[in-house]
């Protein structure tokens, strides 16, 4: 039974995009707290590529390795950081990851981890930033969406620069939480009602 | 005509102006203008230099001294120590071969076997001074060529400390004493005893490289505080006028004295300083000894028997060309390198000089047959920049490296050209990597090993001195884009540009350089393109170092690009400096001070954060300041 479970557990892949993670103190909180897990595989682009050269063939092996992908990087200007678009753009290839006889990606479970510094209260049609995180996140969703994959709302941590420490650790709590629960096979079904995927009943009940 | 001191000087000085710039003009060595100006000046021609020709010549022989002083500064003792199966290999077989064929040339000729040993010793020596003077002239000492001739030589200069021990024991003992008075070189190892011969040899040896570290480095560092500048220049006459003077004194030649002398001294913080204040007096020196010999060519022996002396001249010549040849052959040199080594090495050089008169005034040889060899000896030198010349424009092209191979060109090469000079670690790299992008540069190099596997590879290459411009012509320049001075040669690049910046300034001019000094002067001479060897791969160990101890990559990099534009600006900046000449006497003094600059304005700058994108803890700062301010 148990050696079952460790050979069914989920292998989870943390693609990490920070040009200033040595600036970052939520993501450094994050990030230090779920990087040595069991079956998580930490992967820092932007310490990997410094000069933004991507090792596409490595990179597929990876993802080729892994059931979850989670994109975690700070929320710049409504977007990516651009090495991840760069990722995106470089790794996702035609006919591997989409495309008639792209099947690479199929089935894998997809999602971002985001950080940002407005609250959640101005990403509304009535906040200054207008929309929502969901609908900033579009791309992402139809990117993981044409590649067959499952897309999952958002794990987001908002309003960085106001976070107490308390929060900060509740914040990391959840996230490792959640990486257990997603290798523990978390269900559509579950998540699907939320706008973000730390509104999940299993991460709110204990 | 003569006696006033003045008066010869202007004499030399004019003659050697005059004629050298005539030679250069003409594209020919310094060696032949010196030579030339020696026997318009000598007795002969003009009549202005006399008898005291020889005096001349002896005191001129210093600059031989120097120059192997010099060399020998060049030398550290690691590789002296590494050239050792060279050295004993390539020249006992020269000078061996040489003294044999020699030996029986002239017991052919009728003469008895004293006089021909002697005079197979005097003919198996080579000029130090012509050929060391054409090799740097032409900057191939770190040929193979070069440092074949270079090991030969040196070779010579020790085997002719037991030549002269050997030439007393052919005379016959009752002349001895009348030999002794006459001989310039009464000295100590020869009222020795064998055994003590040698240890005084090794003694002396021993003795220079102990005071060269414990006596003149020292010296020279006390000289150095007083800041005086021709302290410096004495110190350094000073070093080789005493090695010389010890030597002599022991019956070592002064000229190898003078190389261990710098060997010693190659390691020490002086190396440049004294390089740079001997360099002078040495050039000046050689010339006035190349005068000297052109003066003492006596062309009264010539006139009364020019067939034997010219006969002999050439016999000795070929012989000595063959001997040089095959000892090339059996050390598996380079076909054309081989013809530099057999051409360049094939005179009798000036050691035969003070053979000659020592076994004359030993009375083995008659004054008769000591003139004419003297007069051989001159001739020959004078021979050798003559058969240097013939070799390279007319044999050389011929055999071996060839200047050119015609082949065609590719579309790329033919529409955007790119003349890439010098194909050494530095170049290669950019050659290799522009031939990835199907882009093939026209390479010049005048390494003739590397040019043929460059051909084998493919590469249209031109072989020779890419400061000549009729071989940039060859090579294309009127329709090159751009001319990359990929060389270590900081002289080379400098004359490439000056040629560009002259006759093509539309060609685009790419130069590496090895210093900011280097690249202060180019970008004084308005190049704009000025590549420092040492900048990016010591940022990139820089980097590599802080990346180890935790730093972030992404955020070296760009660092290391801020960096280097900063130290790019201020290389510009400092460049267009005037620069205070007076106070600086030493380069490395010079060094310490700039490098202070740079300190000081690095401490200035401070450990910098170029930019605050994405700078939570910024952004929150701010955030915060903003609030307390409402």
């Amino acid at each position: 039974m148990f050696f079952n479970y460790i050979y069914n557990m989920k292998k989870v892949l943390v693609l990490f995009s920070h040009p200033k993670f040595e600036k970052s103190r939520v993501n450094t909180v994050l990030i230090n707290h779920i990087k040595d897990k069991e079956h998580v595989t930490f992967h820092d682009l932007y310490e990997q590529y410094p000069d933004f050269h991507i090792d596409v063939l490595k990179e597929k092996q990876l993802l080729e390795e892994h059931d979850i992908i989670i994109w975690h990087h700070p929320f710049y200007w409504y977007s990516c950081p651009p090495l991840m678009k760069q990722w995106i753009d470089m790794v996702l290839e035609f006919n591997w990851a989409y495309g008639p006889e792209g099947k690479a990606l199929q089935n894998k479970i997809c999602l971002n981890a985001i950080t940002t510094g407005g609250s959640k209260e101005v990403y509304c049609s009535e906040g200054y930033n207008s929309f929502t995180i969901k609908q900033f996140l579009r791309p992402f969703e139809q990117t993981a969406n044409l590649c067959g994959m499952i897309y999952y709302p958002p794990f987001a941590v908002m309003g960085t620069h106001n976070l107490t420490e308390k929060v900060l650790v509740d914040y990391r709590n959840d996230y490792g939480k959640l990486i257990d629960i997603l290798q523990a096979d978390l269900k559509v079904s579950d998540v699907e009602n939320n706008s973000f995927i730390n509104d999940i009943a299993q991460l709110k009940s204990t | 005509m003569t006696g006033s001191i003045l008066f010869e000087a202007i004499v030399f000085l004019a003659g050697a102006i005059i004629c050298v710039s005539i030679a250069k003009r003409l594209g020919l060595s310094s060696v032949i203008g010196y030579l030339l100006a020696g026997v318009l000046i000598g007795p002969y021609v003009l009549g202005f230099i006399g008898e005291e020709g020889d005096d001349i010549l002896h005191f001129a022989e210093f600059g031989v001294v120097m120059m192997l002083f010099l060399i020998g500064l060049e030398i550290e003792p690691k590789n002296f120590w590494n050239m050792r199966k060279t050295i004993v290999g390539m020249g006992g077989l020269q000078v061996g071969g040489t003294m044999l064929l020699s030996y029986l040339l002239f017991t052919f000729l009728g003469y008895d076997w004293e006089v021909a040993l002697v005079i197979s010793m005097a003919v198996a020596l080579s000029s130090t001074a012509i050929a060391m003077q054409t090799i740097k002239e032409k900057g191939l000492m770190d040929t193979t060529f070069g440092t074949s001739s270079f090991s030969i030589l040196l070779f010579q200069d020790i085997i002719v400390i037991f030549m002269l021990g050997f030439i007393p024991l052919l005379s016959n003992s009752e002349d001895n004493a009348s030999a002794e008075s006459h001989s310039e070189q009464t000295n100590l190892l020869e009222s020795l005893p064998m055994g003590f011969q040698t240890l005084a040899i090794i003694l002396s040896v021993v003795l220079i490289i102990v005071a060269g570290r414990y006596l003149i480095v020292p010296m020279l560092r006390k000289v150095a505080k007083t800041g005086v500048r021709e302290l410096l220049i004495a110190a350094a006459l000073l070093i080789v006028f005493g090695i010389s003077f010890l030597m002599e004194y022991v019956g070592i030649s002064p000229a190898l004295g003078a190389f261990l002398g710098g060997v010693v001294l190659s390691n020490s913080e002086f190396k440049h300083e004294l390089e740079s204040t001997l360099e002078p007096f040495k050039n000046l020196l050689l010339g006035l000894f190349f005068m000297a010999v052109g003066a003492s060519i006596n062309f009264i022996v010539i006139a009364k028997s020019p067939l034997t002396i010219g006969g002999i001249l050439i016999a000795i010549v070929v012989l000595k060309a063959l001997v040089l040849f095959i000892t090339g052959h059996v050390f598996k040199i380079k076909l054309d390198q081989k013809l530099l080594l057999t051409f360049s090495l094939a005179q009798i050089g000036e050691f035969a000089f003070v053979l000659l008169s020592f076994a004359f005034g030993l009375h083995i040889l008659s004054q008769e047959q000591m003139d004419m060899m003297l007069v051989i000896t001159a001739l020959s030198m004078s021979l050798t920049p003559i058969i240097g010349i013939i070799n390279e424009r007319f044999i050389l092209p011929k055999t071996g490296t060839k200047e050119s191979i015609k082949r065609p060109m590719d579309h790329i090469a033919k529409s955007q050209k790119i003349i890439l000079v010098g194909f050494g670690h530095f170049g290669s790299t950019i050659g290799r990597f522009l031939r990835s992008h199907g882009v093939e540069a026209t390479i010049l190099d005048h390494d003739s090993n590397r040019v043929d596997f460059l051909r084998k590879m493919g590469f249209e290459v031109y072989y020779g001195d890419a400061t000549r411009l009729d071989l940039l012509e060859s090579a294309g320049i009127s329709e090159a884009k751009i001319i990359i001075c990929a060389t270590n040669k900081i002289s080379v690049s400098k004359a490439i540009s000056k040629i560009v910046k002259e006759k093509y300034p539309n060609v685009e001019l790419m130069i590496r350089t090895k210093n900011r000094y280097d690249a202060y002067e180019l970008l004084n001479l308005g190049h704009e393109n000025i590549y420092r060897e040492s900048l990016e791969t010591s940022l990139t160990l820089a980097k590599d170092v802080l990346s180890k101890m935790g730093f972030r990559k992404y955020t070296l990099n760009r660092q290391v690009q801020n960096f280097i534009k900063y130290d790019e600006d201020s290389l510009r900046r400092l460049a267009a400096e005037p620069e205070r000449k007076e106070n600086y006497i030493f380069k490395a003094r010079k060094e310490l001070e700039q490098q202070e600059k740079f300190l000081n304005e690095d401490f200035k700058r401070g450990i910098v954060d170029f930019d605050n994108h994405w700078d939570s803890e910024h952004i929150r700062k701010a955030l915060e300041n903003s609030k307390t301010k409402m």
